[in-house]
C-alpha cells in the first residue's frame, strides 16, 4: 500500500514517512512478519492440507474424490494400528510422565533434598541430546545381541538372550523407557517452577491449623499448581499424538515388526513421503487434527480450565 | 511438606534420615539416567561395528580404544588412515558446520523477529491486538506434523527445497518465542517508552535501543531453547534437505545407521561428539534455560 504511494510522487514520500513513524501505524509494522507468516505457513498450507484430502494427489495432477480417502481410511487396517499406537502411547506417557514428575518435583522442593541444583542439571541432560541419539543408546542398549545392557542382565539371571525389540510389550518397555528418560527431568522442572510460585504463607497457615504433609499436598499443592497440569498435560497429550521420530530410531525405520511401532504421524510421513501418496496422507493429517482437538476440549472441560482466557491475563 | 512436627531441639536429628532417603531417590535416578550416557561414552571406545551387532552395555573388562575417534578426526590427522575414514571424517565436519551454520542463522533471525512481533503486541494498543494474539495461542495449539506435508509441498513449489531458508523460515515465527517475550515485555513499565518518546527517540528506535537491552535475560533463555531444538531438529530438515552435502549433523548421523551408512565406527563416536556443543551451551547458561522454559507453565 505505502509502496504504491510512493511511485505516485517524491512530494508524499515525507507525508509515507511520517505515517510509518507514527504511533498509531507502528505497531501494524511490527507484526507484519507474524501475519505473513501466519498466511504463508500456517493457514495456508492448513487449508491446502484439507482440501488435498479430498482429492487424488499424484505427480503434479489433482482430482476430486470427495470423501473417498475417508473411507479408505475407515478400512485401513495399518491406519487402525497407526491410531491405536499413537493414543496408546499418549496414555501411558500421560500416567507415567505426571505423577512421577509431580512427586518428584514436590521432593526436590522439600526441605529435606540435599544439592538440588546437581541432581536438576543431571535430570535436564538427556532432554539435550537429539533423538538421533538417544535413540541410538536405547536401541543398543536393548540389542538381540549378547553385549545389549538388558541381555547383560538376563545372562547375570542366567537366562538366554531376548530380542527385546520384537515384541510388542518389550518394545513398549523400551519405547516408553527412552520416552521417560528424556522428559522425567522436564517435566520435574515445570512443576519445580510450578511449585515455586505457590506462596509459602499458604503452607504456614496450613501448619498451624495442623494440617500434616500428605494434606498439605492434596489440599494446598495440588490445587495451587492446576495450571503447570494442565499446561505440562496439553503438551504431553500433543507430544503423545504426534511421536513418530522416537519409534523411527528405535525401530530403525519405519517398519517395525508387525507394525508394533507404527504411529498417526509414522504412517502419515510413510503415505505421504514414501510412498508420494499426498491426498491420502493429508486424510491421516486431517484425522490426526481431529483427535488433538477432541482431546484437547474433553481435557479442558475436565480440569475446568479454558487456557485460552488463562494465558491471556 | 518436611516432616517438622517434633519440638524444635530434636529437629536435625529428626531429619538425617528423612534427608538421607529424600536425596537417595535422587542419588539412584539421576545414576539411572546417567546411565545410557555413560554407557554411550565408554561405546564410542569399543569397536564401532560390534557395538551395533552385539549392543552396548557398561562393560569395562575389554580394554577401551581410540579407533572410532581416530576415524571421527582422520580429516585432520590423516596420517596411516584409510580413504574411507577420512571421507567419512569429511562428511561428518560437513554436517556438523552445515548444523552450526542452520542453528546460529535460525537463532539470529528467530529472536529478532519473535522480539519485534512480541514488542508490536504488547507496547501498543490497536484494532486488530486481540485476534492476533489469538491467533499466536491458536498456532501453538496445532500440532507442526499436521502441517508437515502440505507444508512441504508449499516449501517444494517455491524453491526453498535443499536450502537453509526452507528449514527456517516456516518456523521463523515462533509462537512459543513471541508468546514468552510478550510475558516478559508485560512485567516492563510502560512509562520507559513516553519518557523516550519525550526524548525525540521515533517508535523503532525505542524498540531497539531502549526496549531491547532491557530485555536481554528473555533474549537468553530463548536464544539457548532455540539453538538446542534447531541442533536437534530432525523430521522437518530431513524432508527439506536432498543433497548428503547439505545434510544436518542429526540426518547425516541417521544416515550412518541405514545398512548402507556401514560406518559404524564413525556413528558411535560421532554421536557423542554431537552433543558436544549443546551441553557446553548447556552447561554455562542452564539457569536462563530453565527460566525460559518454564515461563509458560507458571503464567500460562
Amino acid at each position: 500500500m505505502y509502496s504504491r504511494v510512493l511511485l505516485i510522487g517524491g512530494i508524499t514520500v515525507n507525508k509515507v514517512k511520517k505515517m510509518l513513524y507514527s504511533q498509531k501505524v507502528a505497531p501494524y509494522v511490527f507484526v507484519v512478519p507474524f501475519v505473513l507468516s501466519l498466511i504463508i505457513f500456517w493457514a495456508y498450507p492448513l487449508v491446502s492440507g484439507i482440501v488435498m484430502s479430498t482429492q487424488d494427489v499424484s505427480f503434479g495432477s489433482r482430482t476430486f474424490v470427495g470423501a473417498q480417502q475417508y473411507s479408505k481410511l475407515l478400512s485401513d487396517p495399518f491406519f487402525k494400528t497407526a491410531v491405536f499406537n499413537s493414543i496408546e502411547y499418549m496414555l501411558l506417557t500421560l500416567l507415567l510422565l505426571i505423577p512421577i514428575p509431580l512427586l518428584l518435583a514436590v521432593l526436590m522442593e522439600s526441605r529435606l533434598t540435599k544439592a538440588k541444583g546437581f541432581w536438576k542439571v543431571i535430570m535436564y541432560m538427556p532432554a539435550l541430546t537429539s533423538v538421533v541419539i538417544s535413540g541410538l543408546l536405547f536401541r543398543l542398549m536393548f540389542s538381540e545381541g549378547d553385549n545389549g545392557q538388558m541381555n547383560v542382565i538376563l545372562h547375570w539371571l542366567g537366562q538366554p538372550s531376548f530380542a527385546w525389540l520384537k515384541t510388542k510389550f518389550t518394545g513398549w518397555c523400551a519405547l516408553l523407557l527412552l520416552c521417560m528418560w528424556r522428559w522425567t527431568g522436564v517435566n520435574m522442572l515445570y512443576f519445580v517452577a510450578g511449585l515455586k510460585s505457590i506462596d509459602n504463607s499458604v503452607y504456614e497457615s496450613a501448619e498451624i491449623d495442623g494440617a500434616n504433609g500428605i494434606k498439605k499436598f492434596w489440599y494446598i499443592t495440588l490445587p495451587l499448581i492446576k495450571p503447570t497440569t494442565v499446561y505440562v498435560i496439553t503438551i504431553s497429550v500433543f507430544a503423545g499424538l504426534s511421536m513418530f521420530l522416537e519409534s523411527f530410531m528405535l525401530w530403525n525405520g519405519n517398519s517395525s515388526p508387525k507394525n508394533i511401532g507404527l504411529t498417526i504421524v509414522g504412517y502419515l510421513y510413510k503415505r505421504g513421503i514414501e510412498k508420494n501418496d499426498m491426498g491420502y496422507a493429508c486424510a491421516v493429517g486431517v484425522v490426526l487434527m481431529v483427535i488433538a482437538l477432541i482431546i484437547n476440549f474433553i481435557q479442558l472441560f475436565a480440569t475446568g480450565t479454558l487456557s485460552f482466557k488463562k494465558k491471556e491475563d | 511438606m518436611a516432616k517438622n512436627t517434633d519440638a524444635p531441639k530434636s529437629l536435625a536429628s529428626a531429619r538425617k534420615v528423612p534427608t538421607i532417603l529424600a536425596t537417595g531417590v535422587f542419588v539412584i535416578i539421576c545414576g539411572l539416567i546417567a546411565f545410557p550416557l555413560v554407557a554411550g561414552l565408554i561405546g564410542s571406545f569399543r569397536p564401532g561395528s560390534e557395538i551395533v551387532s552385539q549392543g552396548l552395555s557398561i562393560d569395562l573388562s575389554k580394554p577401551l580404544i581410540l579407533d572410532n575417534y581416530r576415524a571421527l578426526f582422520a580429516k585432520f590427522f590423516p596420517a596411516g588412515m584409510d580413504d574411507a575414514s577420512i571421507v567419512g571424517s569429511n562428511n561428518y565436519f560437513m554436517w556438523y558446520k552445515n548444523s552450526l551454520v542452520l542453528t546460529i542463522t535460525t537463532v539470529v533471525l528467530t529472536l529478532l523477529v519473535c522480539y519485534f512481533v512480541a514488542y508490536g503486541l504488547t507496547m501498543y494498543k490497536f484494532k486488530l491486538q486481540g485476534f492476533l494474539f489469538f491467533m499466536v495461542i491458536a498456532t501453538m495449539s496445532v500440532p507442526f506434523e499436521i502441517l508437515m506435508l502440505p507444508l512441504y509441498q508449499e516449501v517444494t513449489t517455491l524453491g526453498l527445497i535443499n536450502t537453509n531458508a526452507g528449514v527456517f523460515l516456516p518456523g521463523l515465527c515462533a509462537a512459543s518465542t513471541i508468546f514468552f517475550f510478550r510475558q516478559y515485555m508485560m512485567s516492563l513499565p510502560k512509562e520507559l517508552l513516553d519518557a523516550a518518546r519525550v526524548d525525540g527517540c521515533t517508535e523503532y528506535g525505542i524498540a531497539v535501543k531502549i526496549m531491547m537491552p532491557v530485555t536481554k535475560p528473555a533474549f537468553a533463555s530463548m536464544a539457548i531453547l532455540c539453538a538446542m531444538g534447531s541442533w536437534n531438529n530432525m523430521l522437518w530438515p530431513m524432508m527439506v534437505f536432498r543433497d548428503t552435502s547439505k545434510f544436518t549433523l542429526q540426518i547425516g548421523l541417521n544416515t550412518l545407521l541405514t545398512p548402507y551408512g556401514n560406518n559404524y565406527a564413525l556413528l558411535i563416536s560421532g554421536s557423542m561428539f554431537g552433543i558436544i556443543p549443546i551441553l557446553i551451551v548447556y552447561l554455562i547458561f542452564n539457569q536462563y534455560l530453565v527460566d525460559g522454559m518454564t515461563s509458560g507453565a507458571v503464567k500460562g
